[in-house]
């Protein structure tokens, strides 16, 4: 797909990540709309993933498809939003979002069988152990599909994360790509101030990855030529991470830049001030 | 009454250990997982045999849940092990999200549970593993009695897809059931039948509740002796039908005596028929260092102990 496109899809995503908070009043604005460029190159250009008459099917094992998971579930409006869009599950059913009977409840899950989800997360730093164990099966099932995961920032403080970093390598998990959204907030105000992790490439790549750079995370040809890059160092016996630079809120001026919006909704006016920064290219649920 | 007896003595990890042989040469989707016990764990055989089946994931067992759970993506069977008290307690949250919330096909298989672990004291004795673990929803608990049951409950349940939590021990006690049993998940075993007072017991515990039957015998006690070694999801019309007759029950764990066995077997009987129950467990402690014979002595667990509670229950019918 053109960067044009790309970018097309990316702001209706973002329509749908602020509509979708605005409709329950709860989740998470900020890291969703930071990850939209990522999770649209994913599915809409990078990932292989299993079609039938040009229409994405899901099943659960994921054989010879690539897979992807969200260990910082939280921004789960993303996902669900990029998910529909692709063609896993209607459009329509954005609007449920965090509501009684839903299958898009506030954290991904698999308990509501909500097709491309694979395992829940929430609770942090699970995933990447999650995306390791997929990407050995892979490797015991001779399947030459690749396994993309994305973890927050804030989420490096979780020691399972330090767990799965050191097993990655000693295991030579060469077919995974993992990425951290380097958006400098977490809850409780910026990450520096709040537990800093100081130099996660230099920590990752002490541990034996192989770390590259996304400087401009919310720039849709920055983010495919980084993933094209990260993808081209598959296969030499090391995991890879990714550290894509994002600004939490980007793409709603108001929400930018500041923790205040990781998990806040936007009330009537502030939606109708964010969707008028946002072209509707793909038609509203 | 059915006289038990036995030629030789094993620990039922090694009973999880040979499962593991014979599921190494018969499934190729099983793979085995450690955090750094493959010793304890007796997997020496499995590792041999299926070294590319093999992961060792280091002292480092919040992962090793992570790995497992990403594991049955792609249709693998892992078994996860451990001591019980890192595969339960420590991992909670990780069992609680990416297994049992998630439903995957993972089974959490733990070593050394128990006083019985014995010399390591308190630290390494998980006496709430079993409460935490049948708490978790889909979550199924076996407790297996002996080596050869121990062993057949390993192969079996990597047939049945879904979480379970095996829970097995080190030290070495009577090797009594058939070598080869098939073992149903869920179905209790009649071990004695009897008619004054239903002993209810779980893993080691039963080899002590069939003792605790012959003293009671010599003393005019008839005991129905039934041995559940699923404690998620319990049989609970075998349960009722032995009460039915008996009147009053004993049940024996290995367990703190909130959250274990006894708990669930009262749940059953609250709701269906009000009986006297007596519970033989630990009284809400925690252990400490001593040889298990000691231990279960110390902490009220052993055939004599079970002898009291069933002389109580009878009394208060």
């Amino acid at each position: 797909m053109e960067i044009e496109q790309l970018e097309k899809v990316a702001s209706q995503v973002r329509r749908d990540i602020v509509r979708m908070v605005h409709g329950c009043q709860s989740g998470h604005p900020g890291g969703s709309l930071g990850c939209t460029e990522l999770l649209v190159a994913l599915y809409f250009e990078r990932m292989k993933l299993k079609e039938q008459d040009g229409n994405v099917v899901f099943d659960m094992d994921g054989r010879d498809e690539d897979l992807f998971f969200l260990s910082n579930g939280h921004i789960s409006p993303v996902w669900y939003s990029v998910l529909a869009r692709r063609g896993y599950f209607p459009v329509s059913e954005l609007a449920t979002f965090r509501k009684l009977d839903s299958r898009l409840q506030g954290h991904p899950t698999t308990h509501e069988h909500l097709e491309g989800i694979r395992i829940a997360s929430g609770s942090l730093g699970q995933g990447l152990s999650v995306a390791l164990g997929a990407a050995t099966a892979k490797k015991l099932n001779n399947d030459k599909g690749i396994v993309y995961v994305l973890m927050g920032d804030g989420e490096q403080q979780e020691g399972q994360v330090w767990e799965a970093a050191t097993f990655a390598p000693h295991h030579q998990v060469d077919n995974l790509i993992a990425f951290i959204d380097l958006n400098g907030q977490q809850i409780d105000g910026p990450t520096v101030k709040v537990m800093n992790n100081r130099d996660l490439g230099a920590k990752y790549e002490a541990f034996g990855w192989e770390v590259i750079s996304i400087e401009e995370g919310n720039d849709m040809a920055a983010v495919t030529k980084g993933l094209y890059e990260a993808k081209g160092r598959l296969g030499h016996g090391r995991p890879i991470m990714v550290l894509l630079h994002t600004g939490m809120g980007y793409g709603v001026d108001f929400m930018m830049g500041s923790h205040k919006w990781h998990g806040v909704a936007p009330n009537d006016e502030q939606l109708a001030a964010a969707l008028a920064q946002l072209d509707e290219t793909l038609g509203d649920y | 009454m059915k006289k038990y007896t036995f030629t030789e003595k094993k620990d039922t990890r090694s009973g999880f250990g040979a499962g593991m042989h014979v599921l190494g040469q018969q499934n190729p989707n099983v793979v085995a997982l450690c955090a750094d016990l493959v010793g304890s764990l007796k997997l020496e055989p499995f590792i041999k045999e299926n070294p590319e089946r093999f992961i060792q994931c280091g002292i480092s067992e919040a992962n090793m849940i992570g790995v497992s759970a990403g594991l049955t993506i792609g249709g693998k069977i892992p078994f996860a092990t451990t001591f019980a008290n890192f595969a339960t307690g420590r991992v909670y949250d990780q069992i609680r999200q990416s297994v049992a919330y998630s439903n995957k096909n993972v089974k959490i298989c733990a070593s050394h549970a128990g006083l019985t672990l014995g010399e390591d004291g308190a630290t390494h004795q998980i006496l709430e593993d079993i409460g935490m673990m049948k708490m978790l929803p889909g979550m199924t608990v076996i407790n297996p009695c002996d080596y050869n049951q121990t062993k057949a409950a390993t192969i079996a349940i990597a047939d049945y897809e879904g979480p379970v939590y095996l829970r097995f021990g080190r030290p070495v006690i009577p090797v009594f059931t058939d070598a080869d049993q098939k073992f149903e998940i869920g179905k209790a075993w009649m071990v004695n039948e009897g008619t004054d007072v239903s002993i209810i017991a779980t893993g080691h515990m039963v080899w002590e509740a069939i003792q605790a039957g012959e003293i009671l015998e010599a003393e005019g006690i008839n005991a129905e002796i039934i041995n559940i070694h699923t404690i998620k999801p319990l049989d609970e019309e075998a349960i009722l039908k032995s009460v039915e007759k008996t009147g009053c029950v004993v049940t024996a764990e290995e367990h703190n005596r909130i959250g274990g066995l006894g708990d669930s077997v009262a749940q059953v009987l609250v709701k269906n028929k009000l009986v006297p129950q007596e519970y033989v467990a630990v009284n809400d402690s925690f252990g400490e260092s001593g040889t298990p014979a000691q231990l279960l002595q110390k902490y009220g667990l052993d055939a004599k102990h079970i002898v009291e509670a069933a002389k109580r229950a009878i009394a208060r019918k």
